[in-house]
């Protein structure tokens, strides 16, 4: 298939419980056109046939949208290179007789399953304490473009929209915050008409879910910004501190 | 655990961080300027009158107090987070990457912090206690007749060791500032594409000015640039 050998430090951790521990895995055969996620196809088919256990390790879409796959690469959230998931990281990107090492999100509000595989419920539940608009559907839906929008305005939302809540932004911070991904999610609510009824309640219950699920706190390094597959700016954590901010001040 | 509300939740601590990180450099602009007196030249009298100011206004005794509760309101709250943040990852990688995507010194506040505050321990004890405690009487008076924290500076820095453990305290300062007074500014939400250059600007000045200054104070008086 391919040319280059590698060698692989895996986490390997059967269960949430289980201590865990790196396990090296030689892996012959690679092509430099696999994704990340081919190659440790090829190594689970190979331990599959020796009738080992096959590395678990999460992933969906395999086109970089859905934010399912995670790995923390050679130190790295979706490994290096930037603008990237691990699915849409090739193997190209190594060189033959390279170490590698793998190893799952790091956080206690991200618990490891199993192996790689981590649980990102967290964000779910960040999600459900606020991330969300009241709209009318009792058969008299208004038409969303019948509301003018500042095209900036709309770009910017877009801009966070497109988070993937993938969780690069916690395990990469030093601090294991996870303000990147809940300013994302208030910042695209909050810039427009819709997001405005909800609008303090939002930003004072997402902060609080994310504070209870265990996340640390933000100190601006900056790091979540670049390991971003989708390049969300550190400008929504700042409008999620003014949001937070007026809410807290003027709540009753 | 509870981290709601005005006083606990993650994001009001960061802006407790902020102000009272702000308020801490509007402090380090006054003792800069009053300092930067030495460099005169004129065998302390300028800096004497400024120091006999600040040791009797009432309104200066007043805000040292604040200040001391600032101080202690930064670090405490430094502490907090810091233990939190430190509870948010309980394994570590085995392998990091840090400096792919940060710079070291914005990830290590609380270390430069902490060597800051071993500094302004010294440093208190040096200045701080003699002046509003034990006394100057030792250093008998200026020139013009007033009480001598300028013989104080002479004395202290006769020591090479102690000129040293300055330049250091001031490069922990010039770090710790370089990423904190940008830092404050994002944390009170302060973050605008028209003026976070200025802000980037004036915090990257400000980093370097003020403690080469600080640090100019020890090595000229060590080595006699100013008598």
């Amino acid at each position: 298939m391919g040319n280059m050998k590698l060698t692989l430090k895996v986490w390997r951790q059967n269960g949430p419980n289980d201590k865990g521990k790196i396990v090296d895995y030689p892996v012959n055969d690679v092509s430099e056109d696999m994704s990340f996620l081919e190659m440790l196809d090829v190594l689970n088919d190979e331990l599959v046939r020796k009738g080992e256990e096959p590395i678990a390790f999460d992933h969906d879409c395999r086109e970089g949208i859905c934010g399912m796959c995670s790995l923390f690469i050679n130190g790295e959230a979706h490994g290096p290179g930037r603008g990237i998931t691990t699915c849409q990281l090739h193997m190209r990107k190594f060189k033959d007789g390279d170490t590698i090492h793998v190893e799952p999100w790091r956080s206690a509000a991200f618990p490891v399953i199993k192996d790689l595989a981590t649980n990102r419920g967290a964000f779910d539940r960040i999600q459900a304490a606020g991330g969300f608009v009241s709209v009318n559907t009792s058969g008299n839906l208004v038409d969303g473009n019948a509301l003018p929008i500042p095209k900036p305005d709309a770009d910017k939302a877009f801009d966070a929209a497109t988070c993937i809540g993938c969780g690069a932004c916690v395990a990469t911070c030093p601090n294991g915050s996870a303000m990147l991904f809940t300013a994302a999610k208030v910042s695209q609510l909050s810039l427009l008409p819709q997001g405005q009824v909800e609008r303090k309640q939002r930003a004072l219950a997402m902060v609080e879910q994310m504070d209870k699920e265990g996340f640390g706190n933000c100190s601006n390094t900056g790091a979540c910004e670049i390991e971003c597959p989708k390049g969300i700016s550190l400008e929504h954590i700042a409008r999620l501190n003014r949001e937070y901010l007026a809410a807290t001040v003027t709540k009753e | 655990m509870a981290r709601q509300g005005l006083f606990g939740s993650s994001l009001v601590k960061k802006f407790w961080m902020a102000l009272t990180g702000l308020f801490l450099i509007s402090f380090l602009v006054v003792h800069v300027t009053l300092n930067s007196f030495i460099f005169f030249n004129d065998g302390g009298v300028t800096f004497n009158t400024g120091a006999e100011f600040m040791a009797k206004n009432p309104i200066i005794r007043t805000m040292e107090v604040v200040l001391f509760i600032g101080l202690i309101a930064h670090i405490v709250d430094g502490l907090i987070l810091w233990s939190q943040n430190r509870a948010a990852r309980p394994v570590r990688y085995a392998v990091e990457k840090g400096g792919a995507n940060r710079t070291w010194y914005s990830a290590s506040m609380g270390i430069l912090g902490t060597l800051i505050l071993f500094f302004l321990i010294m440093h208190l004890w040096h200045f701080w206690v003699k002046s509003r405690i034990t006394g100057l009487h030792h250093y008998g008076l200026d020139a013009e007749g007033q009480e001598n924290l300028y013989g104080a500076m002479l004395e202290v820095f006769q020591n090479p060791f102690v000129v040293v453990l300055y330049v250091l305290g001031c490069f922990s300062l010039f770090w710790h500032l370089l990423h904190g007074f940008k830092s404050a500014f994002q944390s009170l939400g302060l973050n605008h594409k028209r003026y976070n250059p200025i802000i980037a600007f004036l915090g990257t000045a400000f980093s370097i000015v003020v403690p080469t200054l600080f640090a100019l104070m020890p090595i000229a008086i060590y080595l006699k640039w100013i008598q």
